[in-house]
């Protein structure tokens, strides 16, 4: 007794559709989630594992099927059947992936809003610098670029308003002033962060307070939000476990934000080029309760001194490449109110490889 | 559009015309034969290279530390890898096959420009042997990646980069005029006979490439000089500290270098559309559904550059647009997809190395195109770019995809090229030796992607250390597997079987005259006998002793 193709092809196809969706939501490939954003991606993930994982199983099936189905008799001389289209069928492999891209592209995007991306935060704070006093909605990641000649590569060191800071160009050499941003009124509940990146380190400064860290502390459970720049080249802004990631570019701020759920430590890694060191370009984001958080912000208050000197003027007109990283630092350091020291132990943390990490 | 005439004597192998000695390779030749296998063995010298330095980064990758090559050389490993593969393997590769076959394919006498398509391939030797050498100047080579991205390329060591934009300038130039060629070969240069619908699919395919190369190419070739002037002369283009911005250089460079990728696979969709129907006995699946998207693929592939850039400083409507044009483009690939499989299916397939390749390839670009889906969802993407998911992504379209479908090419018109039969049990043996060091090497990247491994670093963290040893025995597994394809190919050529004029019984003009072809392609003006692939439907043919084994009688 045959069973009936029609009804064999609806086996399958219900076969194929658990298979999916079994693998779709535990292929265990990801990481851990410790944001809210992270939460909303992985399921994103899950629906595209799950519709790639019917896609592949029907593709791949289809062609072992006729590697062993259809294979030519050797004694067999003759052309196959012809049969050069068949419009109905078209129409419906043409209409199936273009409504499943239609559908995944609709659920991107309503993602990409609830993560923020879009709209302007509940708080609506602007981000202006100061040249370009255009209001602009903070988003996911806005980016406002300086595009003034003369503007200067430098973070916008909030703490610092009056600084100016010369920036080590291989090609022009010159002395540049740093203009001033200010950095975007933070509200009550979110930590704003003002994240410096240069080779190879990252630099995380606490907005409104003088703290420079090597490493990020965040609260767990409130809203984080990073106003990310580089000194030098581009670097990127990655922490896996928030499935986060933004481009810090010279010459602009980008905002970030996102909120930490989960406590525990999770590395920071620099994810675009930014030279023969950028695969130790690595720290790590500690997300810890508010009271440890606040604990960790006075015993850093207590370890920085306030800046006193004078703004540095001097410009480096030397290769980047050509200087050690202390040597590179150094000009920056009085200014971060960190030290050589501290950027070495930063690095020699990096290069140990950490079992939590 | 039938016309009855004796079609060409499939019974004896042809000698070899008197000019195939090997020194006419080594000349400004106007044929576009030569000129193609010039392309062909010229590109397969490179991809050798560029293996070579792939497995020198798979060596660096086999540990954690960085204990093989200093970072900065490692650095310009993966640069020059990148660089060799794409603009001195695969796009000439492809350019090769495109030259030798549309003109028989067309029933043409050769290209529309044979002497611009001479100059075409003799930029490409200097330019690579150029971008070797800049390993060897102060500095060494370029090391910011094959993107070059200011202000790291503006930083690094100059001579080398400055070599590498000079060279990639130069094989870029070559690329334009060998397109100026396509278009125009293809455009006027049909058999009064054949109209647009009754061309093989490269043809199409072609078509669709000579556009994207002439539409986005100067546009790489602009970004790359404002680059050497902000490396050499001070300029502040793309530096911010003189008021440039690094991201317009990112948006000119993708704008050549994502239809880059379409440029580097459509030729192979064409070449692919030709080999199943020949080995399946069976005419294309939905043969205008092929050609139309190929079009439609050259076209959305120029307006979703900035997907590359999700991470950088797009804005968030822009990011939308982005992600929705790329998931579009699913949807014609997708039509290929479907068509093939269904050309495959009912068929009689002669199981052969290159539909092997073939299949292959399918298999392979069907992965490729499922991460590549996920990797246009902007909000997976800002998760993964710049990982080793798009690391995996590329390979499995680009090395799964257009590489596969290079070697299904040459299996397939190698007898129409030397006149000689390769092995079919080194073919093989090929096939499984490639298949499997892919796939070792590439699938298990996709999740040293999603777990956190960044791209383009010599160290890594020690959790990896297991996968991305994985990874670099596939890798060795692919370098074993050229020996066989190498020593096929060499051997074959020499002391191979002598081949048929049309050993596969394709339907295709170039199957209609000798193997080799001789000088001006065609002993008598060609005739087209039905359509390219009208397998299963027999051609009307006139005596019938000179009947193709294909084709069985006369039919009326």
């Amino acid at each position: 007794m045959k069973i009936p193709s029609q009804i064999a092809t609806l086996l399958a196809g219900i076969l194929l559709t658990l298979l999916s969706l079994w693998y779709g939501y535990n292929h265990h490939l990801l990481p851990i989630a410790a944001s809210a954003e992270a939460d909303l991606i992985d399921d994103l993930f899950n629906v595209m594992m799950t519709i790639g994982t019917g896609i592949f199983i029907l593709v791949q099936g289809s062609l072992l099927w006729v590697i062993f189905r259809y294979r030519r008799k050797p004694d067999d001389d003759s052309d196959a059947k012809y049969i050069h289209g068949n419009i109905p069928l078209e129409i419906v492999w043409t209409a199936i992936p273009a409504m499943v891209v239609l559908a995944l592209s609709i659920y991107s995007f309503d993602i990409y809003e609830q993560m923020g991306g879009l709209n302007p935060m509940d708080h609506g704070s602007h981000l202006a610098s100061a040249h370009d006093a255009t209001h602009h909605d903070m988003t996911l990641a806005d980016s406002v670029p300086r595009s003034e000649p003369g503007a200067a590569i430098a973070a916008p060191l909030a703490a610092l308003p009056e600084s100016t800071t010369a920036l080590a160009d291989a090609t022009v050499g010159a002395t540049t002033t740093a203009v001033p941003t200010p950095a975007p009124s933070a509200t009550q509940d979110s930590v704003v962060i003002n994240v410096n990146g240069l080779q190879f380190a990252w630099l995380f400064n606490y907005e409104g307070t003088e703290i420079t860290a090597g490493e990020l502390h965040v609260p767990v459970g409130r809203d984080v939000r990073l106003n990310i720049s580089a000194m030098d080249v581009l670097h990127a802004f990655w922490v896996p476990e928030f499935r986060v990631k933004q481009d810090a570019i010279p010459g602009r701020t980008v905002s970030l934000r996102f909120l930490p759920t989960k406590v525990g430590e999770y590395p920071v890694i620099c994810a675009e080029l930014c030279g023969a060191y950028h695969g130790v370009m690595k720290t790590k984001v500690v997300v810890e309760p508010e009271e440890a958080f606040q604990a960790w912000l006075t015993s850093q208050q207590v370890a920085s001194r306030p800046e006193q000197d004078p703004p540095m003027q001097q410009a480096i007109a030397l290769h980047p490449a050509h200087l050690s990283d202390a040597d590179y630092l150094a000009p920056y350091a009085q200014k971060l109110g960190i030290t050589v020291e501290h950027i070495q132990s930063i690095q020699a943390m990096q290069q140990m490889p950490e079992s939590n990490l | 559009m039938t016309i009855l005439t004796p079609l060409p004597d499939n019974t004896q192998p042809t000698d070899h015309p008197p000019t195939s000695n090997w020194r006419k390779y080594f000349s400004f030749s106007h044929d576009h034969k030569v000129i193609g296998i010039q392309y062909l063995v010229t590109s397969f010298l490179f991809y050798l290279i560029g293996g070579a330095l792939a497995a020198a980064v798979r060596t660096e990758l086999a540990t954690p530390a960085s204990d093989v090559v200093s970072p900065e050389l490692y650095n310009s490993l993966f640069t020059l890898h990148g660089t060799v593969m794409i603009f001195l393997w695969i796009v000439p590769a492809t350019a090769g096959f495109i030259n030798y076959l549309v003109p028989l394919m067309i029933g043409a006498r050769d290209m529309a420009f044979p002497r611009l398509n001479a100059l075409a391939f003799w930029i490409i030797p200097p330019a690579g042997v150029l971008l070797m050498a800049s390993f060897f100047v102060t500095g060494g080579a370029a090391g910011a990646g094959w993107t070059s991205y200011p202000p790291l390329s503006t930083m690094s060591p100059k001579a080398g980069e400055l070599i590498w934009i000079l060279s990639v300038l130069l094989l870029g130039s070559s690329s334009i005029l060998g397109a100026v060629n396509f278009v125009v070969t293809i455009w006027k240069m049909r058999h009064p006979k054949m109209g647009w619908n009754d061309m093989p699919l490269v043809c199409w395919a072609s078509l669709a490439t000579g556009v994207l190369i002439l539409l986005s190419t100067p546009v790489l070739a602009g970004a790359l000089i404002l680059l050497s002037f902000d490396l050499i002369v001070g300029t502040a283009f793309f530096n911010p500290t003189g008021g440039g911005d690094p991201i317009v250089y990112q948006h000119m460079f993708w704008f050549y270098s994502h239809p880059a990728v379409y440029i580097m696979i459509l030729p192979v969709f064409g070449m692919i559309s030709e080999i199943i129907p020949v080995h399946a006995r069976k005419p294309i699946f939905g043969y205008r559904a092929i050609a139309y998207s190929s079009l439609a693929i050259c076209f959305l592939g120029l307006i979703v550059w900035a997907h590359h850039m999700f991470t950088s400083g797009t804005p968030p409507w822009l990011r939308m647009f982005f992600m929705f044009a790329t998931m579009v483009i699913a949807v014609p690939t997708g039509i290929k997809v479907f068509s093939w499989v269904a050309t495959l299916w009912g068929g009689k397939l002669n199981l052969n190395s290159a539909l092997f390749f073939a299949m292959g390839f399918v298999s392979m670009f069907v992965i490729g195109g499922i991460s590549g889906v996920m990797l246009a969802a902007v909000p997976f993407d800002i998760h993964v770019h710049d990982t080793y998911f798009v690391v995996a992504h590329f390979h499995y379209v680009l090395f799964g995809g257009s590489v596969f479908g290079i070697y299904a090419g040459v299996y397939h018109w190698f007898p129409k090229m030397t006149g000689r039969m390769m092995n079919e049990t080194l073919g093989k043996i090929h096939f499984a030796l490639t298949f499997i060091g892919f796939n070792l090497t590439f699938l298990p990247m996709h999740k040293l992607g999603l777990d956190g491994m960044n791209r383009r670093i010599a160290e890594y963290d020690p959790k990896y250390a297991t996968i991305n040893m994985i990874c670099t025995i596939g890798t060795y597994l692919l370098a074993v597997s050229t020996f066989p394809f190498l020593i096929n190919a060499v051997w074959s050529w020499i002391k191979g079987e002598k081949a048929l004029a049309n050993p596969w019984k394709g339907l295709t003009l170039e199957w209609s005259t000798s193997s080799p072809p001789p000088e001006e392609n065609f002993e008598e003006e060609p005739v087209i006998l039905c359509h390219p692939y009208a397998y299963g439907k027999r051609p009307q043919v006139a005596p019938p002793s000179n009947l193709d084994a294909g084709a069985t009688s006369l039919s009326t």
